[in-house]
């Protein structure tokens, strides 16, 4: 059998490179950082970690569901096509700062997409 | 097979199951969000018996260090007392005022002597119960070398415990005292690592008290210490910060003063914005900051995206005039 994307990625060790960069690039972000602002950054940074296992097709049990509850406070607050385009680039540009080859961040990219209908509540 | 006690019973545990999966399946809910060892909804804290390594990943130093652990991520090795996060379960000490002094026209230096053993870091804070409130002070006191518990009180307008503390606890008086709490303090991971430490008014103690204990345990890298006050009679203990420097080349002090009367060779400025600016690259350096809680706040983001990694930022925030805090949350004072 062939490697998972998380195994070929980095698997934590990946996640854990990545979640500081990836959280700084999405508080830098002025189309986005309203949504990620808290008191408790060591929890948004765990739930972007949360992200990233998932968008790397690591081991969790987020379902649709999650994805559609979880999110569901920010769609009340806007979220849109828009700000899941900028979440996607900042994935993006975190895995190419890390050097991840190209098939594999469109590999990622992918699994992330696969979440937007869900992610926007429709 | 292992048993695991929780909020006084005894639960068995099947297998190799997760702390978070047997509780779940014998009715005790404890948050949880993505059961994979991920997301860090699930933290407890292992009371008696160690956690085995592999649910202590990702979690902060300092949390570690004190048996926190991630329920989902725990297969226990041998037979656990846990708990959730919270100061509660944390143990009552009697300690006695043995001196007072004040520091400034509103700062108040106490130095209590426990009438047990307290083991704390320098850094932590106590939750001071009195009549019928209870406020948090920061330790101002290094536990190597100094015997006695400091804290450095600031009078705050209209502030009953501060108010009692200033005009009616004496030399002799007995306080009771719950702790140590919170996880703004000094561990050795790297001694060349650049140490930056702001605080705002009486923000000051816990870091006199850290910026000594890293200086105490050979810490080799810069440390500097930046102090804001709004006036400058604010400041204080800025001959003891100075005489550090002369003992320590590598311990730094700038003193800001962010009023209109900054006297000469005292900096004019926010204390985060001078330190900021002189300092604009933070990656790999550990910053501690204690105070204002909007200034920890904001100083907080602003040093994560200036590159230093957030398990390396140790906050503090003093909340004024609230309840009791929660552990890993806000001081409460007043
Ligand atoms: C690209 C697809 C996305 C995926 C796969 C995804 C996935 C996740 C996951 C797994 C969590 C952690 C949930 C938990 O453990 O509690 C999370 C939380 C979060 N996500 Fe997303 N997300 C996506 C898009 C977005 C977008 C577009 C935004 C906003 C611009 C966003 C904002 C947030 C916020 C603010 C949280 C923390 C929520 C809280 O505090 O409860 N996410 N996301």
């Amino acid at each position: 059998m062939s490697k998972s994307l998380y195994e070929r990625i980095g698997g934590e060790a990946a996640v854990n490179a990545a979640v500081d960069i990836f959280y700084r690039k999405v508080l830098a972000d002025d189309r986005i950082n309203r949504f990620f602002e808290t008191v408790d950054m060591e929890k948004q940074a765990a739930k972007q970690k949360g992200f990233l296992t998932f968008a790397f097709g690591g081991p969790h049990h987020y379902t649709g569901k999650d994805m559609r509850q979880g999110h569901a406070h920010l769609v009340k607050q806007g979220l849109n096509d828009s700000h899941f385009d900028a979440v996607m680039e900042n994935l993006g540009a975190t895995l190419k700062e890390l050097n991840v080859p190209a098939e594999l961040i469109a590999e990622a990219a992918a699994i992330a997409e696969s979440t937007r209908n869900d992610v926007l509540g429709r | 097979m292992p048993q695991i006690r929780f909020e006084n019973r005894t639960y068995a545990l099947n297998g190799d199951e997760s702390v978070l999966d047997g509780l779940t399946r014998q009715g005790v809910s404890i948050p949880s969000s993505c059961r994979s060892g991920i997301c860090q909804t699930c933290l407890m804290r292992a009371v008696q018996g160690r956690p085995p390594a592999d649910a202590q990943k990702g979690i902060k130093e300092t949390l570690r260090e004190r048996n926190f652990f991630l329920a989902c991520a725990c297969v226990p090795m041998e037979d656990m007392e846990l708990s959730l996060p919270s100061d509660d379960d944390l143990p009552h000490i009697k300690a006695r005022v043995v001196s007072k002094e004040r520091l400034n026209h509103d700062i108040m230096r106490f130095r209590l002597r426990p009438a047990a053993e307290f083991n704390y870091r320098a850094g932590q804070f106590i939750n001071l119960h009195h009549d019928d409130w209870v406020r948090s002070y920061s330790l101002a006191s290094v536990p190597r070398g100094e015997d006695f518990l400091e804290l450095q009180v600031q009078r705050l307008p209209g502030g009953r415990a501060s108010g009692w503390l200033h005009d009616e606890c004496k030399a002799g008086d007995e306080l009771n005292l719950q702790g140590p709490l919170g996880d703004c303090y000094y561990t050795q991971s790297d001694v060349e690592q650049s140490l930056l430490l702001i605080g705002t008014g009486s923000g000051l103690a816990p870091l006199w008290g850290i910026a000594r204990d890293a200086l105490a345990q050979g810490h080799r890298g810069a440390i500097h210490l930046f102090h804001g006050s709004r006036t400058a009679a604010g400041l204080y203990l800025s001959d003891e910060l100075r005489a550090l420097t002369q003992a320590h080349a590598n311990f730094h002090y700038t003193p800001c003063v962010s009023g209109p009367d900054a006297p000469d060779k005292i900096i004019q400025g926010r204390a985060n914005a001078v330190a900021l600016a002189q300092f604009p690259q933070l990656k790999n350096w550990q910053v501690f900051l204690c105070g204002n809680a909007a200034m920890v706040k904001s100083t907080k983001t602003k040093a994560f995206l200036a590159g230093a990694a957030l398990k390396d930022i140790h906050a503090d925030p003093f909340e004024f005039g609230v309840t009791p805090p929660r552990e890993e949350s806000a001081q409460a004072q007043g």
